[in-house]
């Protein structure tokens, strides 16, 4: 009965662990180095469940570093990443996406751009590439060389081709800085629909508008440091440090 | 002057005719140059592919080695296959110089190293392109290597157009190898060395003009591959 009872246990912490995901992001003492300058200079963060969770700062602050690094696409220099207990790295990158500020394409149809990453991931899926490419308003230019389509298009591809391997995790690097109303309307839409998903989306951008209407909490970088980590409610109205102030004030913040 | 008009007229009038000799010769030239392609690009895309994608010790001294190839001189490397393939050589037990194997073995060893050099160049370009994506998709290394020779098909093929453009050209290499035999190892280079010192000038010509046209259809082929390859933006 005890055996029983033991191995009950162990089958429900393994369900518990699968279906709790990648969450919560640890992140301590993390530093990152690069010309023998700190560009990551001691930032520990945690990221809990659901939501979008916005990093913001000026130029230069580690926005696309600090995701690079939580993303295990670089190496820590010092300090610890994990997501729920397991190290940042190949193993957590198999759960994770990423979309780059430009689309990377590969020089071949837009619906072989999706192909690749399901082929990559399990298997050949023609329904969920159809899918995937209706959400994208792409159904009919499934056969068009993908980088003959418009900078918004590109990126709404790189969208739907992260969707494809249903990761747990979404980075998001400045998805929509060079891009038109419509698609910045459009790319948001996705946004909103996977995070009703389930899915944990972490966006950097330069857009506060953008940010105030994603975010759920925001982390502000300043000079590779956490000036502060928010809830978007009060963030907007009234952020608790002066780098993030003056930035939301419209001030130049160097 | 009078000479040389005459000569013009009857060249025209060779390759108009498209006599036996004149055919065979441009056919055997077109098969020793094309299959040295094949070889030198079975052996030098996924040299170029490896050189591209993997750090390794020693790989800068490869690569200066593998550039510094790409200028070597065809009677150099004609002397060097007839040194291997002669009876006194290592391969000599083979009884291959003097045959167009012979010729197709130097034209490959000849422009392997362009081959080699040039797809290095043309897949390193389009994997620093590519690389953060793949890593973030865990693309494994095969499937990086494969994906990244199929996207680069264009430039791949436009390389492999120049280095048909040398061996088809070249007439150090395949005169010591293949001895220019008559009706057997015979090409147009080496038909146009021989027919230009005995004074036959027509023939020469010919040739000439045939090696020209052939030159002028691969830049073309070359230019409206690059054309097709920015049409479907793979530029």
């Amino acid at each position: 009965m005890a055996d029983r009872l033991a191995i009950d246990a162990a089958a429900g912490q393994a369900i518990a662990r699968s279906t709790a995901g990648q969450l919560p992001l640890n992140v301590l003492g993390l530093t990152w180095k690069a010309g023998g300058k700190r560009l990551i200079d001691v930032i520990s963060l945690q990221l809990g469940d659901g939501g979008v969770t916005v990093i913001m700062g000026p130029n230069g602050a580690g926005k696309s570093l600090l995701i690079r690094l939580l993303h295990g696409l670089l190496e820590p220099e010092t300090g610890e990443i994990t997501w729920n207990g397991e190290r940042a790295g190949d193993g957590t990158r198999a759960q994770q996406a990423m979309v780059f500020q430009k689309p990377v394409l590969l020089r071949r149809s837009v619906s072989a751009n999706i192909d690749f990453v399901l082929k990559l991931k399990g298997g050949a899926d023609p329904t969920y590439r159809d899918e995937l490419l209706a959400r994208a308003g792409l159904a009919d230019k499934a056969r068009q060389p993908a980088r003959a389509m418009s900078g918004g298009e590109q990126q709404r591809l790189a969208m739907v081709r992260a969707l494809a391997s249903k990761p747990q995790v979404l980075f998001l690097d400045e998805p929509t800085a060079s891009l038109d109303p419509a698609s910045v309307h459009m790319i948001e839409t996705m946004i909103a629909d996977v995070r009703k998903e389930g899915v944990k989306v972490v966006l950097v951008t330069h857009d506060a508008g953008q940010a105030r209407r994603l975010a759920h909490d925001v982390v502000f970088l300043h000079r590779g440091r956490v000036a502060e980590h928010t809830p978007a409610a009060s963030f907007f109205d009234n952020p608790s440090s002066s780098p993030a102030r003056d930035y939301l004030a419209g001030k130049i913040v160097l | 002057m009078q000479d040389f008009a005459e000569a013009f007229r009857l060249a025209f009038h060779l390759v108009s005719q498209m006599d036996d000799e004149l055919a065979a010769i441009i056919a055997l030239s077109l098969r020793v140059s094309l299959t040295a392609v094949a070889i030198s690009a079975l052996i030098g895309l996924p040299l170029g592919a490896l050189l591209a994608t993997t750090r390794f010790r020693g790989r800068g001294g490869l690569l200066v080695l593998v550039n510094a190839l790409m200028g070597l001189p065809p009677v150099v490397v004609g002397l060097l296959a007839y040194m291997m393939l002669s009876n006194a050589g290592p391969m000599g037990f083979l009884q291959l110089l003097y045959t167009p194997t012979a010729m197709i073995i130097a034209q490959a060893i000849l422009i392997t190293p362009i081959v080699t050099a040039l797809s290095r160049q043309v897949l390193e370009d389009l994997n620093t392109e590519y690389a953060e994506q793949f890593a973030s998709l865990s693309v494994p290394w095969a499937t990086r290597v494969g994906a990244l020779i199929v996207d680069a098909r264009y430039g791949l093929l436009t390389v492999l157009l120049a280095g048909f453009g040398r061996a088809v050209a070249e007439v150090g290499a395949v005169i010591i190898v293949g001895g220019n035999i008559a009706h057997l190892t015979r090409v147009m280079t080496t038909a146009i060395a021989l027919e230009t010192s005995k004074g036959d000038l027509a023939l020469a010509l010919a040739l000439g003009i045939v090696l020209l046209a052939i030159a002028l259809s691969v830049n073309a082929a070359v230019m409206s591959l690059r054309l097709t390859a920015e049409r479907t933006a793979h530029g």
